[in-house]
């Protein structure tokens, strides 16, 4: 396991970008990255053929230091970009990594339209509940009641599920994992990118300098193990009562189905129509 | 190829004639969203694009179409999005990452009356600064400005090679009244065509530096997937393209953003004269007033007035030495334009030698008729 | 002025009657085949049926500098609202047209009124077609279009199937124009008296 973290330590991140990332000590970004790169090695995916679009945020600075084709785009539009490079060049793999905030206050609309729209793109959307690199503000899943520099007196709106979110707008793979649970993450990603169709993978993450900190929720490691307490997999979770459930989150596959891919679908319409000598 | 009907005379409106010229440039991506008066070109492009190979695709808003054709771009094809004032306004902010990532892309503004939702179905000019200034902080960009349908054809496929080349956004000012005007034009073949791509790194990819200077000012430009993994973003970034915050090398790389384009200033900007030889009083004016203006210009000709015109095709950066030259010559310049005097504004900021400059506006909607400019020729002669 | 002279015409009705797609055929047919330049505009409301409509073209043997008509040669309008509203930059001696059903109150003596709706509804079948009518009087009271032409490019754009309606429909209007004595007409508005003398 310790070869395999150095080969892939060594194979896939930036060492010509000097380190050390932006990231707090402890920040559950890194595991992501981490599972990312695991997944992406795991399915023997060359480099040269990944794309990753991230938007703005602390969670998107993880485009800056792994080897792909990587592009930092703007606030809550990463999905616009990946679209434009999808369709463009289909045979490549295009990933985007969003915050909270990022993929769905400012992004929302880009997201919900993206999943509706079924193009052969995964989504990885780290959800810390908070804005991080702008100092805390609350964010579309900060809980209600919460503190946050934007809340001091307790958060008076309610949050929504990021997960079922995309089930609803129509993501044909959707699934929910936490950095605890790093090694079913790996699986949930790998999943995820090898789907036809819109892929959408929320992780829940932890901000114990900025989330957590001033809602007394501890330090990474507690932040950390809380969500492997209050994680239920989706099977066990159908069996459990709404208020056995309270305070609880799903993890696993939420939905699976097939549907027509639009970007296939339209390159059925362009050999049709091509009048170009093939 | 890009054009079945090239070589034959046909009736096109200008935003069809945009569209052709598009193709004929080698566009091959657009995405937009719905917005009178430029959904003629997505309908038409939506058409046409699948045949050559291309791919259109509508999307959720302006912000999104201005990022997919970002992507598109990156991915190393040609791209293309059109829209009006307040689709404009959605674009500026991804616009700017266009700038600042060097990404070429063409976008079309037909323009109609504002602020705000406007006059939907009226001609204006009132976005020239706002194309030139859109997009927050001191950045590089090429705005045009097109005046009948066969500039649509000719200046779209300019607007690209410039796009290509320079690595740089340009805007396309089209108005309500060039985009729905329908004139006969015959289309070149395409292989009268002169088309610009963006060059391509020549080095191997691990000695590729996607942002280091050259002697053009204009880095070469490596599509994702071609082997030349990079980092593409909107922070300001060093030649290898990451993040930096050193004073040396924020100011070495914004200010080659813009010494690539004062390198080029000879080629870009494109300005037209016509009865200029002799002429006492000038008319500057651009997009479909300077139809307007032509035609004033030959009615006061035949009251005896030497009028001549200069046309802007080219607004920015502003071609400052042809409107100095026409301000040296004359003792009077009539500005015409459907703002009220974003351009005059410029002419003005150039006019070196005290020359009496007259600013014409309308902002009721309607076009500048050439009885308007000839009273105003009149009354400085 | 320019050294040549230019001709305008103005179509004028409300919204659904087809008058751009008539002005866009005159136009086409005089652009690319007749092979003069021609500039044909419109103006847009946001609604799609109903209000007042306006397409003009204007053609000249010589490159065209402003593109919206100045003075108009030849006005058709095809509701009563549109004559009222679009008549008062027509030439002294230019021309009306107006459909003989719908435009009771003709602002001046120098006009041909035929009843376009009539005979669309009466001899091909279709009211729809009335434009066509319209296009085909004007093509030929204008004099300046080739009138083989004219129905060559309006087979060219008309949906498959409705080409005999249609190439009727411009005939019996070249037809009812033929009937029209323009001599007795007054020569100006100015000289309306003309008339009865």
């Amino acid at each position: 396991m310790v070869v395999e973290t150095e080969v892939i330590r060594h194979e896939y991140l930036r060492h010509d970008k000097k380190f050390p990332h932006v990231w707090c000590p402890g920040c559950g970004n890194g595991i992501v990255l981490g599972s990312l790169l695991r997944a992406i090695h795991e399915l023997g995916l060359p480099k040269d053929d990944v794309v990753v679009a991230s938007g703005i945020g602390c969670s998107s600075r993880l485009t800056t230091y792994i080897d792909f084709n990587t592009l930092h785009t703007t606030h809550g539009r990463a999905l616009t970009f990946a679209t434009g490079v999808k369709l463009a060049k289909p045979r490549l793999k295009v990933i985007t990594v969003m915050g909270d905030g990022d993929a769905t206050a400012i992004g929302g609309n880009h997201f919900i339209h993206a999943a509706r729209r079924n193009i052969n793109i995964t989504a990885v959307i780290i959800n810390n509940s908070t804005y991080g690199m702008t100092g805390g503000q609350y964010s579309p899943t900060t809980p209600y009641g919460s503190k946050s520099t934007t809340s001091v007196y307790g958060h008076v709106e309610h949050d929504f599920s990021i997960a079922e979110l995309a089930v609803t707008a129509g993501a044909v793979f959707v699934a929910r994992g936490t950095v605890y649970h790093a090694a079913q993450l790996d699986k949930l990603l790998e999943q995820a990118i090898t789907k036809r169709g819109f892929s959408v993978v929320e992780v829940i993450s932890n901000c114990h300098v900025q989330h957590g900190r001033r809602n007394k929720l501890g330090d990474a490691v507690t932040m950390i193990t809380g969500f492997r307490d209050r994680a239920v997999p989706v099977a066990k979770a159908a069996k459990m009562s709404a208020e056995e459930m309270r305070g609880k989150f799903t993890i696993g596959v939420l939905c699976d189905v097939d549907k027509p891919v639009s970007s296939e679908e339209y390159d059925r319409i362009r050999q049709e129509s091509c009048q170009l000598p093939q | 190829m890009a054009s079945p009907e090239t070589g034959q005379r046909l009736l096109l409106q200008g935003n069809e004639a945009v569209v052709h010229g598009a193709l004929a440039a080698g566009c091959r991506f657009f995405a937009g969203y719905p917005i009178t008066p430029a959904s003629e070109i997505s309908e038409l492009l939506s058409v046409m694009l699948p045949k050559v190979g291309g791919t259109f695709i509508q999307m959720e808003d302006e912000i999104a179409s201005m990022g997919a054709i970002i992507g598109a771009s990156l991915a190393g094809v040609k791209s293309m999005t059109a829209t009006s004032g307040p689709g404009f306004s959605l674009m500026q902010e991804n616009l700017g990452y266009a700038c600042i990532t060097e990404v070429p892309c063409v976008v079309v503004n037909v323009m109609r009356g504002g602020p705000s939702t406007g006059l939907p179905t009226n001609v204006s000019q009132g976005d020239v600064l706002m194309a030139r200034w859109g997009t927050h902080g001191d950045h590089p960009i090429i705005v045009l400005a097109v005046s009948s349908v066969a500039d649509c054809f000719s200046i779209t496929v300019r607007a690209f090679n410039l796009s290509e080349k320079y690595r740089v956004p340009v805007i396309l000012l089209s108005d309500e009244v060039v985009a729905h005007t329908r004139e006969c034009v015959v289309l070149p073949s395409q292989d009268k065509i002169r088309v610009v791509d963006r060059i391509a790194p020549s080095v191997p990819p691990e000695w590729y530096k996607p942002y280091a200077d050259n002697n053009r000012g204009v880095p070469d430009m490596a599509s994702f997937g071609e082997g030349y993994r990079h980092h593409v973003t909107g922070l300001v970034h060093d030649e290898r393209g990451y993040p930096t915050q050193q004073p040396k090398e924020i100011e070495s790389f914004l200010m080659r953003l813009h010494d690539k384009i004062t390198k080029g200033f000879s080629e870009i900007m494109i300005t037209k004269t016509q009865m200029m030889e002799d002429a006492d009083v000038c008319v500057i004016a651009y997009g479909c007033v300077s139809r307007a203006a032509m035609q004033a210009i030959k009615m006061a000709r035949a009251h005896g007035i030497k009028a001549g015109m200069l046309q802007l095709i080219t607004l920015f950066p502003f071609p400052r030495k042809a409107v100095d030259a026409a301000l040296r010559q004359c003792s009077a310049a009539i500005v015409p334009e459907l703002n009220l005097g974003q351009m005059a504004r410029e002419i003005n900021r150039v006019n070196q030698t005290g020359t009496r400059v007259v600013k014409y506006n309308r902002i009721d909607g309607q076009m500048i008729t050439p009885d308007e400019i000839l009273k105003q020729i009149l009354g400085v002669s | 002025m320019n050294s040549e002279p230019r001709y305008e015409i103005r179509f004028s009705g409300s919204g659904g009657q087809g008058i751009i797609t008539a002005a866009v055929v005159l136009a086409d047919a005089v652009g690319t085949l007749d092979g003069k330049y021609v500039c044909q505009t419109q103006s847009y409301g946001p609604e799609a049926r109903g209000g007042k409509s306006k397409a003009e073209v204007v053609m000249c043997a010589e490159p065209i500098d402003y593109p919206k008509a100045m003075q108009i040669d030849l006005l058709l309008s095809m509701t009563q609202a549109s004559c009222d509203a679009y008549f008062f930059d027509i030439k002294p001696d230019g021309l009306l047209v107006v459909d003989a059903g719908l435009v009771e109150q003709l602002p001046t003596s120098r006009a041909v009124a035929i009843p376009f709706t009539k005979i669309a509804r009466k001899e091909i079948g279709r009211e729809l077609v009335a434009n066509m009518v319209a296009l085909g009087a004007i093509g030929y009271l204008s004099g300046q279009v080739n009138l083989k032409n004219l129905e060559k490019t309006l087979l060219s754009r008309v949906p498959k199937g409705t080409e005999n309606m249609n190439r009727d429909a411009l005939q019996a209007g070249i037809d009812e124009a033929k009937k029209v004595d323009l001599a007795s007409l007054p020569r100006s508005f100015a000289n309306e008296w003309e008339a009865e003398v």
